[in-house]
């Protein structure tokens, strides 16, 4: 095969510059990416046991996910959605008006803990089901591709969820000593 | 005026009944930057939520818990600034009292306006057994002050809340006691700048702040601005003119309404009441912790019932306490119209402006609890504030009727609204088509609304905006006293058996006095006995405007003048021998916190420095 390094293109065309720009983006976007999630999750953050920083050859240090934040997250769901409650509950013996008045508290107590502690927006703002093209070097982390997976960049395709993403999370924050593996205190009125 | 100090911030606190909101503006930046504009933020408060989580919130609940000793692990409570808090405050308060109300402490501020306490006695929570360690309604405010200066002090190390410029709110309904009382409460904190603020000005000027510049193209000269201030535990007026002077416009405070217990707390608990009849009729009795959680899901289904929007019902759901969720969820639901007739037509019914507040506004209490207004209905109380409030605008006016009409009630150009109750778009219409329906059929034009920009911050950022306006920028609200006060005297007549003797009123304060002026009530002597206690009989007045210091009144017509609390002179045996009777006169002063003081001065005798010696006369008589 003989290529010839010295044809180097002595204009750009569109088609190059485009595609130059969207590397661009695309690397600004992945460098931004670490520092936005460790700038809004100082509580997370906290809690999570450092990781190595150097980059040991092969081996992989994996991050522990930290159980207080997990508990923390239980027990605000279990406060004002009954979260546990409905989870643990048998289904098959109640009629669907059971469940729905039951799914209601957790519907709406749901809702409450997730708009008070999480900023939640959507990944992509195009319809679900509708014709999206992804550029070379998009985000797999924010973007999974199935079905026919062949070819090169840009990939045409059908977008069929809309993926979430979290941009700010403000948990409470836990009082030393405090045991957060009580979910849920037990009530003994006198 | 300008009145220059050296802090770094102005700090604006609203001490709500029901929420505590603390903002601040940096003076050095506006100070360095004249030309920008000024930039308000709120301080996101450190709290407990629930046991061992804390949250930061821009409201801090007006609760105290006073836990049990074996409720809660010491570690559970600790606050970021204190690992051994002893005063549980906050979310976490208003939480637990849910379940446990008799270790709640609520409504201190109610408390500490209510002249028929003693309000530094030690009896909150109301009514609770007595093992429970009590709190006076001065000391609740304290402890929220203590919250707000902890919380500030754990962000701003540098520069402690005591130093900055503090402008602290109250309802400009409060009397002189209550305004001594908030102050007394801030002393504690060690302010070195402090200053008290009428609420609804706090309002105007939040509004102010939010207009920029542009304020001056929405109102002009003749204006009367009404601010209506409904919050989670009372309802506030406010009449402002607008008036011009050398080319500026100047803001003048010329009315204030009566002290009116009622508020947004009071709408849940109808709705709730409603929704407790509705299952009753289906047989269902609720316990009372039912009702609390009903409480808690009207207040959230009426925000959306009260937006204009289709949505007709809201269903109510209320989970059983124990575990079991299924099958033992109480189902029900609250509608639009449900919601439109309890409370619009229960709270802003369509009155006319002759239609005033129909209950006696103090009766008999026998049992010791907060006189909360008897009439629900806030347009009647407004329709009463207006009819009383009808020549208010004549001093800074002039009287501009022709003098044939009988005018029957002042007639407001713009309305500036305030307060949570507010926020929501159906009542805020409607209290605006009951005002213009008074003044359309007086063929009068409609008044404005003043477009506000946060209904619950706006109170304490405008009152940060407040310290900036003192240090000599931009338009300042001309208030001073908003009452006119009097001493009882009991004129000379012979006892007639079966009637209480005659009693006259001397005007010891004029309406409008400012601050740091002095104003002596005339040569009228009274005696004061050494060492013993001597009271006064002490009246208001929100209507009589033209009294000067020193006037006598023998008669006055019903409603006129309000009985405050008795006011307290002692005079310390030093020097004297007991029992001796001292003249003296009375001098009022309006201090430059904001608050009343009231002197007497020895007519004869004098200090070493040969000054007429002083004493002060108690405006809050400890019991």
């Amino acid at each position: 095969m003989n290529i010839d390094l010295s044809s180097m293109p002595s204009t750009i065309d569109m088609f190059h510059l485009i595609l130059t720009i969207l590397a661009l983006l695309c690397f600004i976007l992945l460098l931004k990416k670490p520092k936005n999630i460790s700038n809004t999750s100082p509580q997370i953050e906290e809690k999570i046991p450092e990781v190595e920083q150097a980059v040991i050859e092969k081996t992989v240090q994996l991050k522990e996910a930290t159980p207080d934040a997990a508990l923390q997250l239980l027990t605000l769901l279990q406060q004002d959605a009954r979260f546990i409650d409905f989870v643990k509950e048998d289904l098959s013996t109640y009629s669907d008006a059971d469940i729905g008045a039951a799914a209601r508290v957790v519907h709406e107590g749901s809702q409450k803990t997730l708009e008070t502690y999480f900023t939640l927006a959507a990944v992509r703002n195009e319809d679900e089901e509708t014709r999206i093209s992804l550029p070379k070097g998009f985000n797999a982390a924010e973007v999974r591709l199935t079905g026919n997976v062949v070819g090169e960049a840009p990939f045409n395709g059908t977008l069929i969820h809309k993926g979430w993403k979290v941009s700010e999370v403000k948990l409470p924050k836990i009082a030393e000593g405090h045991d957060t593996s009580i979910i849920a205190p037990a009530e003994v009125e006198l | 005026m300008s009145n220059e100090t050296n802090a770094r911030y102005s700090v604006g606190i609203d001490l709500g009944t029901t929420h505590c909101v603390l903002s601040y503006l940096d003076l050095d930046k506006a100070r360095k930057d004249p030309t920008t504009e000024v930039e308000i933020s709120v301080l996101a408060i450190p709290q407990l939520s629930q046991p061992g989580l804390i949250e930061e919130k821009k409201q801090l609940p007006s609760f105290i818990y006073r836990a049990h000793e074996s409720e809660l692990n010491q570690s559970d409570i600790a606050l970021p600034w204190n690992a051994e808090q002893q005063v549980i405050a906050g979310s976490i308060a208003r939480q637990l009292g849910s379940k446990t109300p008799i270790r709640l402490v609520s409504s201190a501020k109610s408390w500490l306006c209510h002249s028929g306490v003693d309000r530094h006695a030690n009896f909150l929570p109301i009514g609770s057994p007595e093992e429970i360690s009590k709190l006076s309604p001065l000391t609740a405010t304290i402890e929220y002050l203590d919250h707000l200066r902890q919380a500030w002090n754990h962000q701003f190390p540098d520069n402690p809340l005591n130093e900055q410029d503090v402008t602290i709110t109250i309802p400009a309904s409060f009397d002189p006691a209550a305004r001594e009382l908030t102050a007394d409460a801030a002393s504690n904190m060690n302010f070195q700048h402090l200053t008290l603020l009428e609420e609804p000005q706090a309002a105007v000027y939040n509004w102010i702040q939010a207009c920029g510049d542009n304020w001056r193209e929405q109102v002009s000269t003749g204006d009367i601005i009404l601010v209506v201030d409904v919050g989670g535990g009372t309802c506030d007026l406010s009449l402002i003119a607008v008036s011009e002077e050398e080319g500026n416009l100047t803001l003048n405070r010329i009315a204030v309404g009566d002290h009116i217990l009622l508020g947004g707390d009071n709408m849940d608990l109808a709705l709730a009441y409603r929704v407790k009849a509705k299952l009753a009729t289906e047989g269902k009795e609720l316990q009372p912790w039912q009702i609390q959680a009903i409480v808690q899901a009207c207040r959230d289904a009426k925000e959306q019932l009260l937006l204009d929007n289709d949505i007709n019902e809201i269903p109510i759901a209320i989970p059983s306490r124990g575990s079991k969720l299924l099958g033992n969820t109480l189902r029900t639901s609250l509608t639009r119209n449900e919601v439109s007739e309890t409370l619009v037509e229960g709270f802003f019914p369509n009155v006319s402006i002759d239609q005033h507040p129909v209950a006696a506004r103090r009766s008999a209490l026998s049992q010791k609890g907060l006189p909360y207004a008897q009439d629900p209905a806030i347009s009647r109380h407004l329709a009463s504030f207006l009819s009383r409030q009808v020549d208010a605008a004549d001093d800074v006016f002039g009287n501009l009727s022709s003098g044939n009409e009988a005018k029957s009630f002042i007639k407001p150009s713009a309305i500036l609204f305030n307060g949570g109750v507010l926020k929501s778009p159906v009542l805020a219409d409607r209290m605006l088509s009951i005002i213009n329906q008074w003044l359309s059929d007086e063929n009068v034009k409609p008044a404005r609304l003043l477009s506000d920009a946060d209904l619950d911050l706006g109170v304490s950022i405008g009152a940060s905006y407040y310290g900036y306006v003192k240090q000599g920028q931009g338009v300042r609200i001309r208030g001073g006293l908003a009452s006119t006060y009097y001493v009882g005297i009991e004129s000379a007549m012979p006892a007639i058996p079966g009637m209480e003797a005659p009693i006259e009123a001397l005007c010891i304060a004029p309406f409008g006095m400012e601050e740091g002026s002095e104003a002596k009530a005339s040569e009228t002597e009274f005696g004061l006995i050494v060492g013993e206690p001597v009271h006064f009989r002490f009246f208001g007045s929100n209507i009589r405007r033209h009294d000067e210091a020193g006037v006598q009144l023998d008669y006055w017509p019903e409603g006129e003048l309000e009985e405050l609390p008795e006011l307290q002179a002692t005079l310390p045996s030093e020097g004297r021998r007991i029992g001796e009777v001292v003249p003296v006169h009375l001098v009022a002063k309006v201090t430059e916190i904001g608050t009343l003081k009231l002197e007497a001065i020895a007519v004869t005798s004098s200090d070493k420095n040969s000054e007429a010696e002083r004493w002060q006369i108690e405006l809050d008589v400890r019991d």
